[in-house]
Order: C-alpha cells, then structure tokens, then sequence
C-alpha cells in the first residue's frame, strides 16, 4: 500500500489520541463506511449522493483515508453535474478504494490488539 | 497559562466515527461530553443540560446544523453559548451561512487536536467576557436605576420645598427643565407679608445631587425669611453664611435675588455671578442690564460679605429678566460661544414680548444643533399693586393664648439702624393678636413704610424729591447707602399699642425720629394718587391705616388698625 492512499502520519496520530479507543474507532469507521458505499450505490438522488458523498468524504478524510476523500469530494461537488454513467463510475471507484483500504485498518486493528 | 476550567461541551455529529473520533479528543482535553447524533437532539440536550460550548456538524439528518445553531443561539438569548461548526465545507457560501446562523468559528476535517483546543479555549475567553459584560451591564442599570430613584425623592422633597412659592403667580414666565435642579438650577419666588415679591435665580457649582444639595438650605431660608418680611440684604446674608458653613469650599451659588415692590414700583437687584438680568422699560424699549457686582453666595465669610443691593423704578408692565449662563455659555459644533451679542441680538429682533423665551430656546437649539438641559430663563413683570393678590398665610395655632392688652417701646439707635432690620420681629409679635392676621400685609406694609420714612427722611436726612426720576431715583439709593454707612448718631422709636374694644380691638403704631421733620400739612394736602415715584409713601398709609396723622413737625407718625370680634 503506497502513501497516495493512506497517511500514515495521521494513522498514528489517531493512534495516540485513541489510546484503547483505537480499535472502537477503526471498527466504527468501517461499519459507517459500508453502510455510505450501500447508500451511495442504490440512490440516484443526485442530492441525497452528494449529502453521503459528504459526510463519507468526513471520516474518510479524519482516518486519513487521503484518496477515498477525494473521490468523495468529487462525487459531492460534481453529483449534480455529472450523467448517471460518470455517477455509476465515480461510486464504482470508491468502493474499489474502500475495497483497496480496508485491509490496512483491518490490519491496524490486529496490530492494536497485538500491543 | 492559567489551567482552563472543564467546560461541558455538546458535539452534534451523524457520523459515528468523527463523533467517536472529536469525543475522545475532547474528554482527553478534561472536558465533560455530550453527543447529540442529528439537530433536533442536539436542541434536546441543550435544553436539559445547558453547555457551555457546542461542536455542530453542519450537515445532518432530521435538522440540519444551521437551523439547530439559529434555535440553540435564539434559547441562549444574551448568554453567549459559542458554536463552532465541524465542517469540511469549502465554499465560502456555505462557510457563510454557518456564520448567518450564528456559528462562531469553524473546525475544519481532517480534525486537529492542536487547533481544536485553541479554538474552545479561545470561545471560553469570549463567552466568560461575555458573560462579565453582561454582569457589569446589570451592575450599571441597578446603579443607574438606584441614582434615578435617589433624583426622583430629592426632586420630590425639593419640589414640596420650592413650590411652596408663587412661581405660578401670573407676572412670572419662566423656562427650567423639570431636572434643572440636577444641573444645579434653582429658581424660587415667594410674596413678602407686605405683598412685594421676592424671586431667586440661583446656579449651584456641579452636577448632579452634589449641586442639588445646597438647593434645600438656600429654599428654606429665601421661603422662611421672605415670609417674616426680611428685604433682600438679611437673607442675603442668612442664605451667604449657611452656604459658607455647609458647603466645601469649591462649592458655591451664583445668584441673583429680586424685590419687586407693586406698592413702591420698584425693583431692588442683587446680582452675585450670575450673567447680565435686564430690566425691560416697555415703553421706551430700553434694556438696563443688571450686572452681577458680588461674589457667589457661599464664597465671603459673613464680615467680608457685601449685602449692597440696587434699586431700579420700574412702571406697570416693564419686566425684569434673569438667565442662566446655560444660555450664553451653550456652544455649538465648532465650540463657539452663543455669547450675549446673539442674546442682545435676539432682544433686538423680538417684537412680541411674551415670545421671548421661545424664541431664545429655538435660537439655542438651532445653534447647538440640540436642545440642552441647564438653561433657565425667568421673567417677572410689574403688574398693578391692585391686581397682585398674595395668598393668604396659614396659621396652626389655635388662637387661644392670643394677647390682647399691652404695649411695647423698642429705640433703635445709630450702629443698629445700619444692619438690624427690626420689621419681621416686630410683625412677629403683632401676628401674635390672631384679629391682626387677616391685616397682616397692611401692617406690614404700613409698618414698613414709616420704619423706611423715619429712618430714610428722618435719621439720614434724604430727600424724596430726588426720586421724581430714574436718574435720580438710582441716586436717592446711592445716598441712602453712604449715608447709612457713615451714621453714627440719630434714632428711630416704635411704639406699639394693643386695646381690645369691645369683641375686637385696636392696634396703634407710632414711630418717631431724630430727625429734621418735614412739612406736615403741606404733604397732607396732596391727593391720594400714589402713582409718583415720590411721595408716595403717605399715601400708601392713609390709605391701608386709619388715622393716619403726624405731629412733632413730622418727626412722630401715628396709625390705627381695627378688627372686629
């Protein structure tokens, strides 16, 4: 996994910050985050979108999840823009992010646990 | 730094993991949390718990962060509850309607521990100011209420005191704000026993109650002697030693103090500071300034202290008006004097006297651009002594230990005649008799007048007929001042005498002098007109006694009063 996905600088910050928190919030923000991606996959409302869009582009961009944010951000501001192929296109290429990231917080997890 | 206080600290936040997330760093700063998951909660938990600060995501399901920071700022109402909005928001619209809504600040995602923590400590600062204003505000208003309420008693019990004069007689005009007092304005007017009137411009040193205390003191004894039948010089002199004892030295009043006599037709001036007063001669359209030749009252000791008055004739209609320096001192925007050539001016342009004062407030307004609250005016005119109605006094003894058979001899000599003004004892004692009360004023007048003839012509030696004039009038009193000064030698006897006859009885007022004497029968023979400045005192008693008759070549005058059962 290369830093254009995740910064790790943040990663370990939350570390910190959470101390026996951490996983809780690791586990949080996956389980938020698969309910977004289902929202964000079975509504054609453009302003419904761009509202997950936001808020997913949130914690994304607070777990340090640097390029699942800017996916998102681009689905916010351009939901209304863009045609329902782009939309389709745009949501298949967060999931396949969120698909790419998720490992690495499994993983933090694991090695939380480890402490 | 000083540690901070925990504060309890509401987060509204529908994204578990940010709530999760901002929670735990916030308790790590040693605050207590609250979380609220849409807008509609977080109102729920404002109105139960009441934190100090709230954390509100903008964009919420059920209400939306805007319209629960407009309902959480509208519940707060002047406490200052700080909202900052938790925001990744990044158009300046958007940004904008956080602020709209009430938002005091922003916190951007991805969160910054750092920042974050300046950011409340900051917001706390705010709000504790806030919340010391507001404090301080209430502080002021209660002083400020306090002080009104302190204004309103004293300006009751003062205005018990002042009104208890005739500033509502009908040759008197004046123009005072109602809080003058507080300016340090004061303005009394009250009839003698023998129907003349007594009238008091004053201006108390400072502002507010400090200037309105010397206001009581000075009423008093302008009402209580006024009221005996002292002239102008002994209250002077009573109202310039209270002062003097009572007040610090940087306070003092500057006054000028009026004797309007109907009778006599004159007016006696005594000007202590205060600006110019004119008398107004209708019928020529002369202005006399009256200058201020004295000190302030409360200023002298009683020995240094100059009780000189000046006597004017006036005839029926002219008016004598006094001012305030509120009038000439008023600036306008450019800090310019008003002055006395614009007040001069004013007199020059003003065609219908009764428009006077109306037309100098309209002038100071234009002039300052506002009106202001320290300017009093006041004008007396001279009317018929026919038409001058005092009131009658009132009495609250019962009358039964009135007594009615005896008499008394007093001999007034040199070094007395110049200061004692033996008049208001010797009407003391003749109000005594409660049939002589209802003749109170003729006694006094008549009293007064023979007390004046026997002293003026008799012991000084002064001629009336210098008074056919004005020139000459102002030169009679001239005389009358060096001469009382220098007198050493003479006297002036007063005999009085009380029978009863009858159910009623008889008073006899005789008084005698030292002096020359005077023609008898030829003054007798002229009329009883009483309109010439001269002269007019044998009139004035022929007509109010009975009786009236001189012997000893003048220099023994003798009177009779009556009163029925």
């Amino acid at each position: 996994m290369t830093d254009t996905h995740i910064d790790r600088e943040a990663l370990s910050v939350l570390r910190e910050v959470m101390e026996e928190g951490y996983p809780e919030l690791l586990d949080t923000f996956l389980a938020d985050s698969e309910i977004r991606l289902a929202e964000l996959q079975k509504t054609a409302d453009t302003k419904a979108l761009s509202e997950v869009a936001h808020s997913f582009k949130g914690s994304a961009s607070n777990m340090g999840a640097v390029r699942l944010a800017e996916l998102c951000r681009e689905l916010e501001s351009g939901a209304k823009d863009k045609s329902p192929e782009e939309i389709v296109k745009l949501v298949a290429e967060i999931s396949v992010e969120f698909a790419e990231v998720r490992p690495v917080y499994e993983n933090e997890k694991h090695h939380a646990h480890m402490h | 730094m000083q540690a901070q206080e925990p504060l309890t600290i509401l987060i509204a936040e529908d994204s578990a993991a940010d709530r999760l997330l901002l929670s735990t760093i916030v308790r790590r700063q040693g605050h207590e949390v609250l979380t609220a998951t849409n807008g509609a909660e977080a109102l729920e938990v404002f109105r139960r718990q009441a934190p100090h600060l709230v954390l509100m995501d903008a964009m919420m399901p059920v209400m939306d962060g805007f319209e629960a920071a407009r309902q959480i700022k509208a519940l707060a109402g002047e406490t200052l509850v700080p909202i900052i909005f938790l925001t990744s928001l990044t158009e300046s619209e958007a940004l904008a309607r956080c602020l709209e809504a009430g938002g005091d600040d922003f916190l951007a995602k991805p969160y910054n521990q750092v920042i974050l923590a300046a950011k409340i400590k900051a917001m706390d600062r705010l709000r504790r100011l806030q919340a010391t204003v507001l404090q301080q505000r209430d502080l002021i208003a209660k002083h400020h209420d306090y002080l009104l309420n302190e204004q309103r008693v004293a300006k009751a019990v003062f205005d018990k005191v002042a009104h208890s004069g005739c500033l509502s007689a009908p040759n008197i005009r004046y123009l005072q704000s109602p809080y003058a007092l507080f300016n340090g304005d004061l303005l009394l007017a009250a009839y003698t026993p023998a129907g003349d009137m007594h009238v008091l411009l004053g201006d108390f040193t400072g502002h507010g109650l400090p200037a309105a205390v010397g206001a009581m003191p000075l009423a008093e004894v302008f009402y209580g002697m006024t009221a005996k039948g002292y002239g102008l010089a002994e209250t002077l002199r009573e109202m310039n030693a209270k002062l003097k004892r009572i007040l610090p030295v940087d306070m003092f009043c500057c006054a000028t103090m009026l004797c309007l006599s109907f009778q006599r037709r004159t007016v006696e001036v005594w000007n202590g500071g205060m600006p110019d007063g004119y008398l107004h001669r209708i019928a020529t359209g002369e202005r006399v300034p009256l200058p201020a030749r004295h000190l302030p009252l409360g200023v002298l000791n009683p020995q240094a202290f100059d009780d000189r008055t000046e006597v004017q004739a006036m005839t029926v209609g002219d008016r004598v008006f006094l001012l305030s320096d509120g009038v000439i001192d008023t600036t306008d925007a450019d800090d310019r004097l008003f002055g006395v050539e614009r007040l001069q001016q004013l007199f020059a342009a003003n065609h219908e006297p009764d428009n006077l004062f109306a037309e100098i407030a309209q002038a100071l307004h234009a002039f300052r651009g506002e009106p202001r609250d320290d300017v009093s005016m006041v004008e007396v005119s001279l009317l018929e002594a026919a038409h001058v109605v005092p009131p009658a006094p009132v009495y609250s003894d019962s009358g039964q230990s009135s007594p009615l058979d005896w008499s008394v001899s007093f001999e007034f000599r040199g070094a007395t005649l110049k200061r004692f003004n033996p008049l208001p004892y010797l009407l003391q004692l003749l109000l005594e008799v409660h049939g002589l009360r209802t003749q109170g004023g003729a006694i006094y007048s008549v009293l007064a007048e023979l007390y004046s003839n026997a002293l003026e012509h008799g012991v000084l030696g002064l001629d009336s007929s210098l008074k056919r004039d004005a020139a000459g009038f102002a030169r009679y009193y001239e005389m009358r001042n060096e001469r009382l000064e220098a007198l050493q030698d003479g006297y002036v006897r007063v005999h009085l005498q009380i029978k009863p006859q009858g159910a009623g009885g008889c008073l006899v007022i005789r008084v005698e002098d030292s002096g020359k004497g005077f023609d008898v029968a030829r003054v007798m023979e002229r009329p009883l007109d009483g309109v010439r400045l001269s002269g007019r005192g044998v009139s004035l008693i022929r007509q109010l006694g009975h009786n009236a008759s001189w012997s000893d070549e003048g220099r023994s005058a003798c009177v009779e009063f009556f009163w029925e059962g």
